[in-house]
């Protein structure tokens, strides 16, 4: 088993097929797009390959060290920034082929029209432990 | 008995440890150990006195923690076997431990864990699960804090408020995994108000219940919230709530108004309206005043914007938000909801997508996209 998360962003992914922002959908088809992805989960968990999912806020900062005895510098957030994290889902499956195939699946959210989004999700390996059998 | 039943006992049996003369950092390891041996053997055969086996049985277990740690100090240390014999805790021993669980050093993250483990008898694996942390973090942030309160000396009263405020946060973060912090903040309510007759203590159970009443008419089986207008009251627990107004009334009687109190009179006068539009909104503005006036929150005032629009209409309601920080939590989908109630969709739309950005979880998020939708829906009929 390995573990691989699935992470999808607000920005700096390409451009979905279907890239219509939600707040234009129609109320039920955001009904829609919200039980497609709430029966997802609950069907990875049925098949014990779920482990966690989570939405971040739009908007947060930057922090850096500022040296010995002073505070974190904070700044931001910057409307600038190319790539913003919305949120992710991390699976735990057989294969990397299978990371893709869920992957795809999850893509295939209904959108506007009642259409799948196509929205690019990035897929990214988890690094392990190393093993205990190294020859 | 019951799993509460039998938690009901713990903050009794931990005080008549401590009264007996043991630290409160191994009693409370010695009850929590009871009560695992209390699970896996009552089953089979009930004690006749089961307060008095788990008095029993954390005392020896005490003992035999006590005396591991002193072998391992290299030091003799004389305990006997069984309790010594004195009065059982007394009530006040009892209320004690609440406030040592919430003592004002503690973090409140480190004061709540440590409440439901100490006085509501939950394992640290339950707290962890509720709070969605790893078990061992869990442990380790029960164990600091027992170490911060080992010097607090339990001889002196203490601040009733921070108690309060620890099961208020008990019981905001709701449901989820198999311990109900909702019912678990309740229960302890009811055991703190059989030790003190404190009005906020009642205010602050009748709160509960009455918001605890509403519960399965807050949320649809999706998970998607429902706002208090369009719940369908018949759904709302009415046995809570002849509960929680006739505890708030006995509070309400003694004549010491508090912040709880208030809060409870606003969620009973939510609960006395049959129907939404039957709600008396011209009182309620008068306990948000009275809250105001007892708390001076951001927060409250924004509340009491709202309930304004509802009492005098909207154009009243945002001439009171026009007054408050735009920053506050929430003040966007307010205006949001008073646009909207006064007729101009477009703004409110707007301000609705502008809410779910700033919403702090997802069913919210939700929620406010979709008013945004519904109304963008609207305008779009009406201009076709």
């Amino acid at each position: 088993m390995a573990k691989y998360l699935l992470l999808k962003h607000y920005r700096g992914a390409p451009a979905a097929v279907n890239d219509v922002p939600m707040d234009r959908w129609t109320p039920a088809e955001i009904e829609a797009h919200i039980q497609y992805m709430n029966d997802f989960a609950a069907r990875l968990e049925g098949s014990g390959e779920y482990i966690d999912s989570q939405a971040l806020a739009p908007e947060g900062a930057w922090v850096r060290y500022d040296g010995e005895g002073k505070p974190p510098v904070t700044d931001g957030p910057f409307a600038e920034t190319k790539d913003l994290i919305a949120g992710w889902m991390i699976i735990d499956v057989d294969s990397y082929d299978r990371a893709v195939e869920l992957a795809g699946e999850l893509s295939a959210a209904p959108g506007a029209g009642g259409k799948p989004i196509h929205e690019w999700l990035e897929v990214r390996p988890f690094l392990t432990a190393p093993p205990t059998v190294t020859e | 008995m019951t799993e509460a039943q039998l938690r009901d006992l713990i903050p009794g049996v931990l005080a008549a440890l401590v009264h007996r003369g043991a630290d409160f950092a191994t009693a409370e390891d010695a009850v929590q150990e009871a009560l695992l041996r209390a699970w896996e053997t009552w089953p089979n055969q009930r004690p006749d006195d089961p307060k008095g086996w788990l008095i029993t049985t954390a005392w020896r277990r005490f003992v035999d923690l006590t005396r591991s740690d002193a072998a391992r100090r290299n030091r003799e240390r004389r305990v006997s076997d069984e309790p010594p014999p004195g009065a059982s805790a007394s009530v006040d021993e009892t209320l004690q431990l609440y406030f040592l669980c919430a003592h004002p050093s503690l973090s409140p993250a480190s004061a709540v864990a440590l409440t439901l483990r100490a006085v509501g008898g939950l394992t640290t694996r339950q707290i962890a699960q509720a709070y969605l942390v790893p078990e061992a973090t869990m442990a380790q942030r029960i164990s600091r804090a027992k170490r911060t309160v080992s010097d607090v000396r339990l001889d002196r009263p203490g601040d009733l408020r921070t108690v309060l405020r620890v099961l208020y946060l008990v019981f905001n973060e709701g449901y989820s995994g198999d311990v109900d912090l909702a019912e678990e903040a309740i229960r302890l309510a009811r055991q703190l108000a059989a030790t003190t007759d404190h009005p906020e203590v009642a205010g602050l159970l009748a709160l509960f219940l009455l918001h605890h009443a509403r519960r399965s008419a807050r949320t649809r089986a999706d998970g998607s919230l429902v706002p208090l207008a369009d719940q369908d009251r018949s759904l709302w627990r009415r046995g809570l709530i002849a509960e929680g107004v006739a505890v708030l009334q006995a509070a309400l009687a003694k004549d010491r108004l508090g912040e709880y109190q208030a809060q409870a009179a606003i969620a009973a006068l939510h609960a006395d309206a049959q129907t939404a539009d039957e709600t008396d909104w011209v009182q309620i503005v008068e306990w948000y005043d009275e809250l105001v006036r007892l708390t001076d929150s951001p927060v409250v005032r924004l509340n009491r914007a709202v309930a304004v629009g509802e009492a005098d209409g909207p154009q009243a309601g945002l001439a009171a938000l026009a007054e408050l920080d735009p920053t506050l939590p929430r003040y966007t989908a307010s205006a949001a909801y008073l646009h909207e109630r006064a007729g101009d969709i477009v703004t409110a739309a707007r301000l609705y997508v502008e809410a779910a950005k700033q919403a702090q979880n997802v069913a919210e998020r939700n929620h406010f996209t979709l008013r945004a939708a519904t109304l963008r829906q609207r305008v779009s009929k009406a201009t076709e």
